[in-house]
């Protein structure tokens, strides 16, 4: 069963200017099966935050639809939690607080928010922090935190929009694997959005690239590696190297920049 | 900062502190009569005291002093809550900003003293009027600051709160307000000291009782110490009201990373 799909969406927004319409992206479609983990990569601007906020049910996409366990998506749904590259925990509610916002501000009961935050908390080893406050916390603690509060509402998708782009590489490697082991834990289905093309290939099940604006889907590269709950171990794997070249390729990051026209171009 | 070097902040400084009183009390004391000055102009410190003593038993100057306290805090309550409502009301719709931007800048700009003789004309030689300046003058900082602060809330914030399913109320309660705390605070603290002014001001127009009345008394009889006394009791007044802000400020605001002695 698809838990997340899209048909045919498009996008358009109105410009600066208010009187044209710039296309933000352009007849995407692509479902994401049960337990799945799905990389969005692509050029800065191409779309990938504009679809997540139309999967997330924040925005309402100009022609086609998105679905969530096979509903449509017409508005925020207890189905979908999103993170982004920003923490945005509440500097005045405490670690186990901001854990519990979601199923707080769905109504759960004060007991069962504060059951919830605690037993997520142990699980990323925070347990001894859930009276500290946001700003006592090292960037990627905070990260961790905000993961924990997208996974209390217990979601069936998870979207996520560069989490880890704003932390150190050494913090980044931890984090993926924590990710890695969560999502295979808890059998959830996420969509990866990340510049990082080598994130892209060791944490997910599939990479989808899109292209420049107006953004579609240009490929779609199954990553045969396995045990996708082990980043440090795919990260050796002799066939991650295939992989990036072919979405280096994809994105022509190995060509020649367009302000250097002198150059040869490759055949 | 550790709590070593903040302790020894606060010892040296307030050791500082005392010192620079002590100093300020003798140049004032003594001062005036080395360099010549005449004690109807700049009255020693002894002089004021002397007189302050003296307000005590014949002028009713804890009365007064009460008075003008009570308005100060009449007003500056009435005027923070109008303002802090007027700023949450505004930064939640933007149409009523935009339609009321133009008065409310009017209103602004307009010096809010020079309403007090209206409003002595309108409503006669009672409290109302001193509070009424009080609760214009504070009402815009504090609206300023809260819509600001209502602006600024950053959007993918309340996308957070809105992919969790919030209500608008929730948004409100669970974003939006606590957001604006710290602005808020910031503006109460301004206002506090700016109640103090409309009050004075209403008082010195017109009326019989209050610190403001017992200056212009003070004035038309010459007696330099007198308006020094009301002076001293309406930094006072202030004082205290800025003091309980600050205090309120600290328990409302405990999450937010210390600074350097609170941050007076």
């Amino acid at each position: 069963m698809n838990r997340l799909e899209f048909r045919d969406v498009t996008m358009r927004f109105a410009d600066a200017s208010g009187r044209a319409s710039i296309t933000a992206i352009q007849g995407v479609s692509f479902s994401i099966a049960d337990g799945e983990v799905v990389a969005l990569i692509g050029p800065s601007g191409c779309g990938k935050s504009t679809l997540l906020n139309i999967g997330s049910g924040l925005y309402a996409p100009s022609a086609g639809q998105a679905f969530v366990d096979g509903e449509r998506v017409a508005g925020p749904s207890r189905h979908v939690a999103f993170m982004l590259q920003k923490d945005l925990l509440l500097p005045w509610r405490t670690i186990a607080q901001n854990v519990a916002l979601g199923v707080e501000i769905q109504g759960q009961t004060k007991s069962e928010c504060a059951r919830r935050a605690t037993e997520l908390l142990r699980g990323f080893n925070l347990a001894d922090f859930a009276g500290r406050y946001p700003h006592q916390l090292s960037g990627g603690m905070r990260q961790r935190v905000a993961l924990a509060r997208t996974l209390a509402i217990d979601p069936s998708v998870l979207l996520l929009d560069e989490p880890f782009s704003a932390v150190d590489a050494q913090t980044r490697i931890s984090l993926q694997h924590d990710l890695a082991q969560t999502l295979k834990r808890a059998g959830k289905t996420a969509l990866l959005i990340t510049h990082d093309l080598l994130e892209a290939v060791i944490l997910s099940d599939r990479v989808l690239v899109m292209s420049a604006r107006p953004g579609r889907i240009v490929d779609e590269i199954p990553i045969e590696i396995g045990y996708r709950d082990e980043p440090l171990r795919r990260r050796q794997d002799g066939k991650v190297a295939g992989y990036m070249a072919r979405l280096m390729d994809r994105l022509e990051i190995a060509r020649p920049a367009s302000d250097q026209p002198q150059a040869p171009q490759p055949a | 900062m550790t709590p070593i070097s903040r302790s020894a902040l606060i010892r040296r400084g307030t050791a500082a502190s005392i010192a620079l009183l002590v100093i300020f009390l003798a140049a004032w004391e003594w001062g005036p009569r080395l360099l010549g000055i005449p004690s109807f102009i700049v009255p020693p410190a002894s002089a004021v005291y002397a007189e302050f003593i003296r307000m005590l038993s014949v002028n009713h100057l804890l009365f007064h002093t009460g008075v003008t306290a009570a308005e100060v805090i009449a007003g500056f309550i009435l005027g923070s809550l109008l303002g802090a409502v007027f700023g949450y009301l505004l930064g939640m719709s933007p149409t009523a900003e935009f339609a009321l931007s133009p008065y409310i800048l009017a209103l602004q700009i307009a010096p809010k003293v020079a309403f007090a003789p209206l409003f002595i004309m309108w409503m006669g030689f009672t409290v109302y009027p001193k509070i009424l300046v009080a609760i214009l003058i504070v009402f815009f900082p504090v609206m300023v600051n809260v819509l600001t602060a209502i602006r600024g809330i950053d959007p993918d914030l309340i996308n957070l709160a809105r992919s969790f399913t919030a209500s608008r109320a929730q948004i409100f309660w669970k974003i939006e307000f606590p957001s604006s705390m710290p602005p808020l605070f910031a503006s109460l603290r301004i206002g506090a000291t700016l109640a103090v002014v409309g009050v004075v001001v209403g008082e010195l127009v017109g009326g019989n009782f209050g610190l403001g009345y017992l200056l212009t008394f003070g004035e038309g009889q010459a007696n330099t110490p007198m308006v020094f006394v009301c002076i001293l009791m309406l930094t006072l007044i202030g004082g205290i009201a800025y003091l309980a802000v600050i205090w309120l400020e600290q328990r409302v605001l405990h999450y937010v990373p210390a600074r350097p002695l609170g941050g007076l």
